[in-house]
């Protein structure tokens, strides 16, 4: 009896390291091999052809060169506004789909957020580029309406890569948002109505306090998906975009330094683990508990 | 409770109708509730009870009539700035609170500063009996507390009217019984003004001075549980109200304001008229089980009633409440009755033939619709 039982009990971890097994994998062969052999490069210096020896340089050229630190500030404060911009536009659409249509209505809206994401990154993009650019629709509708007099450049602009962030952004916003603001007892909201509250207290006091746990997993999703973008601050900022990414991109194919790209890839991990750790002490919010919320 | 003459009640309801596309949820219902006393609202399910008190909280605005708060018209006036506060059903404590700030936070709309908003919330929580339940979160309490915190959460602001929506419903029976004094008690030390909407016939007439019995939009009956109970004033307030026996049959002789009924088979039985009734009109007639007399034999009855048999089905066994079960010799019907304290019939069993008996006054025909 005793020896069945464990069998079975080892036979249960078996299963249990099965099942487990194509997650660690993953995780193994995928993040922590490059990420460990991403370390290595970023601590050595190239001292002669194929000859090289441990040391700090790479880290010390990026606090030395003033352009690098800018680049890596600008996409830190420029990812925090997108990520602000796209909690205030995603708001309202969650409170839409939670609390006001119903049924049929709340899918639907549901899909509208989602159509964007049936074209890829690079078409939607472009899409936007050909909206934008000097010869495109919106400059024509601009001079048609007499509003300008001459089509204007709206491409290569903060506002354009801010644009393109928010509308990339939104749904990563929305589906957290929704899901904390459903949980919420309409009840507590006429409660608080009933005891003399007013829409903007009531918000305050009951539905952003609920809805917390929500607000910051969709910050944090939004705001990592935004510093680590390279395709739309590329396309829409062009050569003025100054994002981080794309200064490891010009290290790792253009310079082919392949030291610096990995001190910098791993500057830019190091940022957003700063900034989400931050952004969960100023909420009060546990990391366990945002993360169930994602 | 009466008001004393020329006060202005509380609370005037007249003639509020709402509809909810052709559904009329509220139609014509009219009344008053005199200061300090403690109204109910008694209705099953889907009776237009919650609508009703949406309309006085002001939740829904009425397609027609008059609601009237301490002489005031409501119209025009929201929620937040009525002087009415609300007791929700499953009580809507506010979780990302403490007890404390729950029962400041309609002072905190008010613009009450912080110290004095303290100091009245403690004292409000010392007079429900939760002295230092302050800090406390809400889901440390008991669903009593609960229920105390709500109403203090509410009485803090000194509403004119308190309302209070099913709050009972979802606590277990024990806590039930027990939180129905308790509101009675809460309700006489505050005098404010109840109002209290609920499908459970005990806590309507245990609780309140008057009681409006409510069916499909509109009010059945107005009166004091006492005058519900032994005066119904219609089938449907006969049936709801109290445990009843209910019988159909049709009039076979009228005698003044007594009518003897065909309950089925030839089964003759004597009841007082609601209203007058014709000779071979369709009745349904209800007898209270307590109003029934058990003998074992027609000698056993008190003298002047008329003997009626049956066969035992089932003894039910409840305390006080005790009854039997029994079929009717001829018609087959089952009627209830309740067994004397006294334990005199406690060795019934099924198929056991008894007598019994009722004041003709005491059981009550209505027309049959």
């Amino acid at each position: 009896m005793r020896e069945a039982a464990a069998g079975s009990k080892w036979s249960r971890r078996l299963v249990l390291a099965l099942l487990l097994a194509p997650a660690l994998l993953w995780l193994l062969a995928l993040i922590i091999l490059p990420h460990a052999d991403l370390a290595l490069l970023s601590f050595r210096e190239r001292v002669a052809p194929r000859e090289y020896a441990p040391s700090l340089a790479q880290y010390r050229t990026f606090f030395s060169e003033p352009l690098y630190w800018h680049v890596f500030v600008r996409t830190a404060l420029m990812s925090a506004l997108a990520t602000l911009i796209t909690l205030l536009v995603a708001f309202p659409i969650a409170w839409i789909i939670a609390k006001l249509a119903r049924g049929r209505m709340s899918a639907l809206l549901f899909v509208v957020c989602l159509i964007p994401f049936w074209v890829s990154e690079t078409v939607r993009t472009l899409g936007w580029m050909i909206l934008l650019r000097e010869s495109g629709v919106l400059p024509a509708i601009l001079v048609h309406l007499g509003l300008t007099a001459q089509p204007v450049e709206l491409l290569y602009h903060d506002a354009t890569i801010l644009v393109g962030l928010v509308y990339t952004s939104l749904l990563f916003m929305v589906v957290p948002l929704v899901g904390s603001l459903e949980s919420l007892d309409n009840s507590l909201i006429e409660a608080a109505y009933d005891l003399g509250a007013r829409g903007a207290a009531i918000l305050r006091t009951i539905v952003i306090p609920h809805a917390a746990p929500g607000i910051t997993a969709g910050c944090i999703v939004v705001f990592m998906l935004t510093l680590g973008n390279y395709l739309t601050p590329t396309l829409l900022g062009g050569k003025n975009s100054l994002w981080f990414t794309e200064q490891i991109y010009t290290q790792f194919i253009t310079r082919f330094n392949w030291e610096q790209g990995a001190a910098f890839g791993f500057l830019l991990l190091a940022l957003s683990t700063v900034m989400v750790w931050v952004g969960l002490k100023l909420s009060g919010q546990r990391f366990s508990d945002v993360m169930r919320r994602v | 409770m009466t008001p004393a003459p020329g006060a202005v009640p509380d609370l005037e309801v007249s003639s509020v109708t709402k509809r909810f596309a052709a559904h009329a949820a509220v139609s014509d219902v009219s009344f008053s509730v005199p200061r300090g006393s403690f109204f109910s609202i008694l209705g099953p399910s889907g009776c237009g009870k919650t609508t009703l008190l949406r309309m006085i909280a002001g939740f829904i605005q009425p397609d027609a009539g008059r609601i009237a708060i301490g002489g005031r018209d409501m119209a025009e006036v929201a929620p937040n700035r009525r002087p009415v506060n609300m007791v929700f059903q499953h009580l809507a404590l506010f979780p990302m609170m403490t007890v404390g700030e729950n029962v400041a936070f309609g002072l905190a709309r008010r613009g009450v500063g912080r110290a004095e908003r303290t100091r009245r919330a403690e004292a409000m929580l010392e007079r429900v009996g939760l002295a230092g339940a302050a800090p406390k979160r809400t889901d440390e309490l008991s669903g009593g507390q609960r229920q105390r915190v709500a109403i203090a959460r509410s009485m803090v602001l000194e509403p004119t009217l308190l309302l209070l929506d099913e709050p009972l419903g979802a606590l277990d029976l024990k806590l039930r019984e027990h939180m129905k004094v308790e509101l009675k008690q809460l309700q006489s030390a505050f005098g404010t003004t109840f109002v209290y909407i609920t499908h459970d016939q005990s806590e309507a007439l245990v609780l309140s001075d008057r009681v409006g019995v409510m069916s499909q939009g509109h009010f059945e009956q107005l009166g004091t549980p006492q005058e519900l109970y032994y005066s119904p004033a219609t089938a449907f307030v006969a049936g709801f109200v109290g445990a009843n026996n209910r019988l159909t049959g049709t009039v076979r002789a009228v005698d003044g304001a007594l009518l003897d009924v065909d309950a089925g088979e030839g089964w003759q039985v004597r009841v007082r008229a609601h209203a007058p009734l014709p000779v071979g009109a369709a009745v349904q007639a209800f007898i209270r089980p307590e109003a029934v007399t058990l003998a074992r034999t027609p000698e056993g009855l008190p003298p002047g009633q008329s003997a009626h048999s049956g066969e035992v089905t089932d003894m039910l066994f409840d305390g006080a409440n005790s009854a039997v079960l029994l079929r009717e010799a001829r018609s087959r019907r089952e009627l209830r009755i309740a067994l004397p304290q006294t334990g005199a019939f406690a060795d019934l069993r099924p198929g056991a033939r008894v007598c019994f008996g009722f004041e003709p006054e005491r059981a009550i025909g209505f027309a049959a619709s």
